[in-house]
């Protein structure tokens, strides 16, 4: 499913990724966890196609097809999604509106039709209310004066209707109080298949309470210096990260 | 929705230098001589067989002309205009006045549906829009052909070429022509009033509501001409009318003159709502060739509880110098500007509104959406004033601008001035860029970098496209992405 081989990569001269490798087989979850400035966050910038970092070495293959090449809105097509940590606001474009328009958007790329105004307005209201989100707040331009909380829920439904083959969450959980955590894992956990798989960034093993992880990975300057079953992120919690880290270093 | 996927498609199939318009239609035309003097404003004259009185009116114009000198106050920056190297008059041969549909030389007709815009009424009324427009052609120095003239005359509209109603409506034409903007007020609409050419006259009688929309298509076609339109707009009491200009022109190579003058007049409880979608031919990416828009634009607020509305979609043009005004004369009157201003490559903007409060309790709002892209420059130049006598006079203006890349600017540049310590003036004003943020957002979501451009330049001009007539706000909306195009690095 999605392969991470040996990963370089700078920002600014700034190497950031140091030969990361980190492979999310097809039905699994994995879990990333690590110390502030590990480079989490960067890491699902790249896999996604952010401009700004230069990949030095290294591969990251999403069914087997090496993604680096591809402009974002083509890996996009080809199945993959990132929650983003900060999502951001787009006046005067509602919500509505750019849902429509990225799922068409979508399907175009990948040579299909376009969706039908009425079954468009179908998915996304039943998609919608599984997530509490208000057809109000759809009307709404995009994530302009949402609370933190309406935003990742917003992020989680943009997921249920792009599909994708592969999700990334980059610490979705921030910034989210318990109800709105379990709603938005709630709405994770209903994408959970046989066929798709996830890479769930967080600080805290809170989140892991509802999205139960397969494996998780502990990242440290760039790169992996630890992985084990959901046992280990309790072991973080309990612990912390120094003593991994120090060991690793 | 459907528009800005349009829009998408619409960009995909040009090439970046590509403007849609740009052909030439191989046509006769009749010119006047080269250079401009008396004989020359006699020769137009003559050529429309004037009553001495506008001959003598243009005359009067030409001769404050040559006393005047070019404005130089805009941030646009141009070689000197040489006045005596061009046309002032140049009209397709066969056109020796004015005709029936069925007269109009065919190639003629061919090129206002290659632009989109039909002239044959049947082809209108089996449009799928439904809506149906009357449409006054302008082709160079001459109107070709008005649409639904008859049906219009029904309600007691007149709406027909300038250059007609000098004739048909002389005591109208000779009471309001120059009656908002005079013969001297500025530089290029002093010359406008010596050499103008055609344009469209409208007068919607008292209590009538116009029954469709009114629209002019200006397209200019001969080389080294100038085109020099004047429209006259009257709207007696009680009366509402929708107007909408359109404009394309050639791509060529050396710079082309538009000098036009629109004047409107609201009667009491009178409504005029005036929309331009301007698309001359902007020059190329180097900035060769392009139209020089120099246009003077003022409506008067005649009447009490009168209205006029100016919206605009300013994307074409090499250089606009262009601040469609209102005079807010009657008390309670109320003047409103829209305007998306989009400018790339190399082009110049600098455009704005007036709005000059004079009664009482007169409003106004303005807002102005500037989008700079490419090496262009794109100045909001605005100025509210409220008289000593004005009082209740408010103000509200909102001015947005958004940059696209490190090579372009921006500017704001308001006047603000009160003499009447009862008006309320509020200026907003922001500047902002796209970020890789946003960019960076959509396209994970699966829209390429032009598409994201575009959605997110169309959620910044969402207000005022609001304010378009429906058929012409997914036209603008295409014409922004066209416009915008090649300027994602």
């Amino acid at each position: 499913m999605l392969e991470i081989k040996n990963l370089h990569a700078e920002i600014d001269g700034k190497q950031i990724l140091n030969g990361l490798t980190l492979s999310v087989p097809a039905g699994e979850v994995a879990a990333i966890m690590g110390p502030n400035g590990s480079g989490k966050s960067t890491l699902s910038y790249i896999v996604a196609g952010r401009s700004d970092y230069t990949v030095t070495a290294g591969e990251v293959l999403l069914n087997g097809e090496n993604i680096l090449e591809l402009p974002p809105h083509e890996r996009a097509a080809r199945g993959l999604f990132l929650a983003f940590q900060y999502p951001v606001e787009i006046p005067g474009v509602t919500t509505h509106t750019f849902l429509r328009t990225a799922m068409n958007a979508q399907r175009k790329t990948r040579g299909e039709e376009e969706l039908k105004t009425a079954d468009f307005i179908k998915i996304m209201r039943a998609a919608a209310d599984k997530l509490s989100i208000s057809q109000e707040m759809l009307r709404r331009p995009l994530n302009v004066g949402f609370s933190g909380g309406e935003k990742k829920r917003l992020e989680v439904l943009q997921m249920t209707l792009l599909e994708p083959r592969f999700g990334i969450l980059d610490e979705t959980d921030s910034g989210l109080d318990i109800d709105a955590l379990r709603v938005v894992s709630e709405g994770v956990n209903s994408l959970r298949s046989k066929e798709r798989g996830f890479l769930v960034i967080t600080h805290y093993q809170r989140l892991l309470d509802y999205i139960k992880p397969d494996s998780v990975h502990v990242m440290s300057q760039g790169r992996i210096i630890k992985s084990g079953g959901p046992d280990l992120a309790l072991e973080l919690e309990k612990h912390g990260y120094r003593d991994i880290v120090a060991s690793a270093a | 929705m459907a528009a800005v996927l349009e829009t998408l498609e619409t960009v995909k199939s040009v090439d970046v230098d590509a403007y849609k318009y740009g052909f030439v239609t191989d046509i006769e035309s009749d010119r006047a001589p080269k250079g401009l003097n008396e004989d020359i404003v006699r020769f137009i004259s003559a050529k429309k067989n004037e009553p001495s009185w506008l001959t003598e009116w243009r005359l009067d114009a030409y001769r404050r002309w040559l006393t005047m000198e070019e404005p130089t106050w805009a941030r646009v920056d141009y070689p000197k205009i040489d006045y005596q190297d061009l046309y002032y008059y140049a009209a397709p041969k066969s056109m020796s006045g004015p005709k029936s549909l069925d007269e109009v030389d065919p190639e003629l007709l061919r090129t206002y549906e290659k632009l989109g815009i039909p002239l044959r009424e049947r082809e209108v009324l089996a449009g799928v829009q439904g809506a149906r427009v009357a449409v006054d052609a302008v082709f160079d120095s001459v109107s070709v052909a008005t649409t639904f003239r008859e049906e219009l005359a029904k309600s007691g509209v007149i709406f027909c070429p300038i250059s007609e109603a000098v004739h048909s409506h002389p005591d109208l034409v000779k009471k309001y022509l120059g009656s908002v903007v005079p013969v001297t007020d500025n530089y290029f609409a002093s010359l406008n009033s010596a050499v103008f050419s055609d344009g469209s006259f409208v007068y919607i009688p008292p209590g009538v509501r116009c029954p469709m929309e009114l629209s002019t298509y200006f397209r200019i076609n001969e080389q080294n001409t100038g085109q020099f339109e004047r429209t006259l707009i009257i709207a007696d009491k009680g009366s509402y009318v929708s107007y909408l200009e359109g404009c394309t022109a050639p791509k060529r190579d050396e710079n082309q003159l538009h000098a036009a003058v629109v004047e409107l007049i609201a009667h009491d409880d009178a409504e005029i709502k005036y929309s331009t979608v301007q698309n001359w031919y902007p020059g190329d990416s180097e900035g060769r060739g392009g139209i020089y828009n120099f246009v003077t634009k003022r409506g008067d607020c005649r009447g009490a509880n009168s209205k006029i509305s100016w919206t605009q979609v300013e994307t074409g043009s090499a250089i606009t110098w262009k601040y469609p005004s209102c005079i807010l004369r009657g008390d309670n009157s109320r003047g409103e500007f829209y305007s998306i201003a989009i400018s790339n490559g190399r082009q110049q903007v600098d455009s704005g509104t007036k709005m000059l409060h004079l009664g009482k309790n007169t409003t106004s709002r303005i807002i102005s959406k500037g989008i700079s892209a490419g090496r262009s420059s794109n100045t909001y130049r605005g100025q509210v004033f409220a008289h000593r006598k004005a009082s209740g006079a408010r103000n509200f203006t909102n001015c947005d601008s958004l940059l696209i890349g490190n090579a372009c600017g921006a500017h704001t540049v308001p006047y603000v001035e009160s003499r009447n310590p009862s008006a309320q003036f509020e200026h907003e004003a922001t500047t902002s860029k796209i970020s890789e943020d946003q960019l960076f957002y959509c396209m994970q979501r699966g829209l390429s970098a032009e598409e994201a451009t575009a959605l997110i330049v169309n959620g910044f001009v969402r207000d005022v496209l609001q304010q378009l007539p429906m058929e012409f706000a997914v036209e603008a909306q295409k014409l922004i992405a066209v416009s915008l195009e090649g300027s994602v690095g």
